[in-house]
């Protein structure tokens, strides 16, 4: 027997290497397990004896290139700051004025939302955190970072960056954390297709890209689409940007389904620093309402100055389309007279700009504008008078005009048409004058 | 006056390291592999857990000392990751195991041999933990990509072998 376990001891130790392992995946890994959930308390505190082990190593390379880092870019690489900082300055007022157009979208938005009594999580509090290191292999895409439960982070926290969402976390040790990013094969998010509309479940693939793999194949899913969080897995709140369409082709393992790869909005292969949504709630919270407020003013006032500045553009065009067409209403003679006219800031502007009145006719006939009597005034059966002539209503309607309008009497030298065709005053003035206006 | 006699390869070139090697060094490479990745995310294919467990294994040439200190680094490596505790511990306590039998029979200082000797370890590394994931843990994702594979191999052996050299210097003739 001694000799067995002499002659066979490299195997048997092997084997019973290989057999205790084997037993500790067999308890780890209990069915029905959830995908992406945390270890059980025995295996915690074996991946934190490790991780307190080598996360303090980490935390010194990190502080070290960190310090190197800010020596050189705060003392020695001050090159183009100027021109930075006024690019910057340029940038915030641009960034304004997009947040001045989105600003008022996104009040409708929530008041609609409010209207419908549509419950929305919001972020409320964030813990920023520091990446400090990585799992080391490519099968398992999982980053640590410097903070853990002692700064109020839990598991299954949302992780995410301004451009979109990271992961999730998964062991949180005092200080420090696990992220299990959203690339990994056993992460899992709900993801909304924001143009079409659709709902989808994210996964991670062997590859480290990001895919959705539930979805029948739909001719509106187009590349270059956005994904956003929907909020259905109680991880993400919704609205969160999650990645871009990339490529849409069969899944050939789960027929008749598409396999729609996403290009992440967040880099995931090389995150510096990220936030930990410690919280949401069901409002705005009251910076992200002043900031709307101050943008729907903006957005307003500057709705009201594009108004003004689109009528007087319409107002300057009609007037220069008439002046185009109507060159008489340019005395060349006296120049003068058309600028002391449009000049003068007592005078009422019509709306819509200056409509040129008809010079006098130098001799009226019965063709000329004016001279027929209105329709109104006109009795049927009546004896034909298309003779009568309503002389004064040419005169009238000269008078009348505003002094804005009338053409300067250089230009237009006023003929009194009642000399030119003494006729008889017609039997339907009387008439005329009568009628209700 | 005594004589020696020996009958093995492995009575003739067995090496021991000292203590502060042999703890820090596999150690520093779960270190610097949990690391690389995080400013090089492409350095995600190294794995320099592999190489030291490979390199103890044959300096030592034996199984059971191979097996173990081979265990216990796939060990480490596992508890930073998230799979179960045990992937890459049983994966490379066979090719702990296996390195040591191999050091026994062959001359591992040999240039060539090390070349070959870890291209065939990256690739059998990266077959166990398919089979471990794929039959094991029943994980439906598992796939083995080839060219990937050998990429990782051929990277793996490139960065082995300065390794080695440096380790070399560390051997303590037994």
């Amino acid at each position: 027997m001694e000799s067995f376990f002499t002659r066979f001891k490299n195997v048997l130790v092997l084997v019973a290497v290989l057999l205790a392992q084997t037993i500790a995946l067999a308890i780890q890994v209990r069915r029905p397990v959830e995908s992406g959930a945390p270890d059980g308390n025995k295996v915690t505190l074996i991946r934190y004896w490790v991780v307190a082990a080598v996360t303090p190593f980490e935390r010194f390379f990190l502080g070290f290139g960190r310090n190197v880092r800010g020596g050189w870019s705060n003392y020695v690489d001050l090159r183009h700051t100027r021109q930075q900082n006024h690019d910057l300055q340029n940038e915030i007022a641009q960034l304004r004025l997009e947040q001045a157009a989105l600003a008022e979208d996104a009040m409708q938005g929530h008041r609609l939302q409010a209207l419908l009594d549509f419950q929305h999580h919001y972020v409320a509090t964030t813990v920023a955190a520091q990446v400090i290191g990585t799992s080391g292999t490519d099968l398992s895409r999982v980053l640590y970072i410097d903070k853990g439960s002692k700064d109020g982070l839990k598991p299954d926290q949302a992780v995410i960056t301004p451009d979109g969402i990271v992961g999730k976390l998964r062991d949180v040790f005092p200080h420090t954390a696990q992220v299990l990013l959203i690339n990994d094969q056993t992460s899992g998010a709900g993801v909304l297709l924001a143009t079409t509309r659709i709902r989808g479940i994210l996964r991670g693939s062997a590859t480290g890209h990001i895919q959705i793999n539930n979805l029948t194949p739909d001719s509106r899913i187009k590349p270059g689409e956005q994904a956003l969080t929907s909020g259905g897995d109680q991880v993400f709140p919704r609205g969160l940007k999650v990645g871009t369409i990339e490529s849409i082709a069969p899944d050939p393992d789960h027929q008749p389904y598409t396999l729609i790869t996403l290009r992440p909005a967040a880099n995931l292969f090389q995150l510096e620093e990220v936030l930990i949504i410690t919280g949401t709630q069901s409002e705005l919270p009251e910076q992200t309402k002043k900031d709307l407020a101050i943008g729907a003013v903006t957005a307003e006032q500057q709705a009201e100055a594009a108004r003004i500045a689109a009528a007087e553009a319409a107002a300057k065009s009609a007037a220069q389309i008439v002046a185009d067409r109507l060159p008489s209403l340019h005395d060349p003679d006296n120049p003068d007279a058309d600028t002391a006219n449009s000049t003068d800031p007592t005078a009422p502007k019509p709306i819509g700009g200056i409509v040129p009145k008809p010079q006098p006719t130098l001799h009226p006939d019965r063709y000329s504008p004016g001279s027929a009597p209105p329709a109104t005034s006109l009795t049927p059966g009546a004896p034909h008078s298309t003779e009568a002539i309503p002389r004064n209503n040419v005169e009238d309607d000269t008078s009348n005009q505003p002094s804005s309008t009338t053409n300067p009497p250089s230009a237009a030298p006023k003929k009194t048409p009642k000399t030119a065709t003494p006729q008889t005053q017609p039997q339907t003035q009387p008439k005329t004058e009568s009628q209700p206006n | 006056m005594a004589t020696h006699s020996y009958t093995s390869r492995r009575e003739l070139e067995q090496h021991s390291f000292p203590p502060a090697v042999a703890l820090l060094v596999p150690l520093a490479a779960i270190v610097l592999q949990a690391l690389l990745p995080k400013p090089f995310p492409k350095l995600a294919i190294l794995d320099l857990p592999l190489i030291i467990a490979v390199f103890f294994a044959v300096s030592r040439r034996n199984p059971v000392s191979g097996t173990l200190t081979a265990a216990a680094i796939g060990l480490l490596q596992d508890a930073l990751t998230n799979q179960p505790i045990g992937v890459n511990g049983m994966a490379k306590s066979v090719i702990g195991y296996v390195a040591a039998s191999i050091g026994i029979q062959v001359d591992v200082e040999n240039m060539t041999t090390r070349l070959v000797m870890n291209f065939g370890f990256s690739i059998l590394n990266s077959i166990l933990l398919f089979l471990i994931n794929h039959r094991l843990l029943g994980q439906p994702g598992a796939q083995i990509l080839w060219v990937h594979e050998l990429i990782r191999a051929a990277v793996n052996t490139l960065v082995a072998l300065p390794i080695f050299m440096l380790l070399d210097h560390t051997k303590r003739l037994d």
